[in-house]
């Protein structure tokens, strides 16, 4: 291998401090402290659907209280994902090309779950 | 993806068994990881047998026993002998950890002596610890401040100089950095234990005057935040030190200037 010249500091410092990480960490704990609350209720949901035939069912879930606590959830849940999913391909993907096409399908991915979410809400809460 | 194993050439093969010491009543077993980057040979174990009679009590006066007494090509670091220089800092047992203040008593067995984990290897239990002190020169470990300089020194009430106990005695042996697994696949991005530790030492001073700086240059996804609080720093520090809780606090204070 040819031998590099560029000197330790130059290497430590790379391209200097990105200015961002905070806001990911305290989305991160933000969002695991909702989905505490979220989760919650999200059993209560179920609990409540169980005992329900299907009509009974979509009444409640077109409640809008319960339609908009729902879609809150799949927001959180999804967002929720998306942070944890990126610091683990952080840590562990290297390449240049492959870290950052994996943290846009992983993106990509934790939003076309929420939209799929939304509209099957919407589809029972608007019909 | 990260390397999870060792490159072919870089993995340890057996190597050679040395004679027992002669006449020895308390023998004790080493086994000693040897790299000679001349030879262009993969690393090898050696084993040496060390006469516990005949030398101190502590890792590195066996170390030095068989540099002696058994093959004086074995390299490795050393100065102080006390546990404040550094330099023998090494992987004793599965622990980084000062071989001058490890008793070897307290291993059951073999014991076995690596160099510190997933760095270069100059030789033996050498390191490369470059990028490490590179790092550490990043976070400028030194008072930084635009008020004219007093005519005597910088003032600092008790309380303040109390904030940087358990901060300021880091000697900056590797162990804590090269025991944490975010470093071994980030260390070209994250700074790791020891350096962060030293920032927030830099940070927490009351005398100065550059902390917003400071914490400008650490927010950053890895140089900061790639720390998940594994813990294995404040495990293995040997001065006893807990670099994980002063990140925590860099985080914690990075956190508090946004909210």
């Amino acid at each position: 291998m040819a031998r590099s010249f560029v000197t330790p500091l130059s290497r430590a410092r790379g391209k200097g401090s990105a200015h961002e990480g905070t806001h990911h960490f305290i989305a991160q704990r933000a969002t695991a402290l909702a989905a505490i609350v979220l989760t919650l209720f999200l059993a209560v949901i179920l609990v409540m659907l169980a005992g329900r035939d299907y009509a009974a069912a979509r009444t409640l879930i077109a409640n809008p209280f319960v339609a908009a606590a729902l879609t809150a959830t799949a927001a959180v849940f999804c967002w929720h994902m998306k942070l944890g999913m990126q610091v683990i391909i952080e840590d562990y993907v290297h390449g240049r090309i492959l870290r950052p096409a994996l943290l846009f399908a992983n993106a990509a991915f934790s939003a076309a779950i929420f939209l799929l979410v939304v509209v099957a809400i919407g589809k029972i809460a608007f019909s | 993806m990260v390397q999870l194993t060792l490159p072919r050439k870089s993995r340890p093969v057996p190597g050679r068994t040395w004679p027992k010491p002669e006449g020895a009543k308390r023998i004790k077993e080493f086994r000693i990881y040897r790299y000679d980057p001349d030879a262009g040979d993969n690393p090898r174990i050696d084993t040496y047998f060390v006469d516990l009679d005949a030398c101190g009590p502590m890792v590195l006066n066996a170390l030095l026993w068989i540099k002696d007494n058994i093959d004086s090509t074995l390299t490795f670091r050393r100065s102080c002998r006390e546990g404040i220089c550094g330099s023998c800092a090494m992987n004793i047992d599965g622990e980084n950890t000062l071989a001058c203040i490890k008793p070897i008593d307290e291993i059951r067995g073999a014991v076995k002596v690596y160099p510190l984990p997933h760095m270069q290897v100059i030789k033996d239990l050498v390191p490369d610890l470059t990028l490490f002190y590179a790092q550490h020169r990043l976070i400028e470990p030194w008072l930084k401040t635009d008020t004219p300089e007093p005519d005597r020194e910088w003032l600092q009430s008790r309380e303040d100089r109390a904030r940087l106990d358990g901060l300021y005695e880091c000697i900056l042996c590797a162990c804590c950095s090269t025991s944490c697994p975010s470093y071994w696949w980030n260390a070209d991005r994250y700074l790791g234990p020891a350096a962060l530790l030293q920032a927030w030492r830099w940070i927490s001073d009351s005398r100065d005057e550059a902390t917003g700086e400071r914490l400008d240059a650490l927010d950053d996804p890895f140089r900061l935040y790639r720390c998940h609080t594994i813990l294995n720093c404040a495990r293995v520090c040997p001065k006893g030190l807990n670099p994980a809780r002063a990140i925590a606090m860099i985080k914690k204070t990075l956190a508090e200037r946004t909210l």
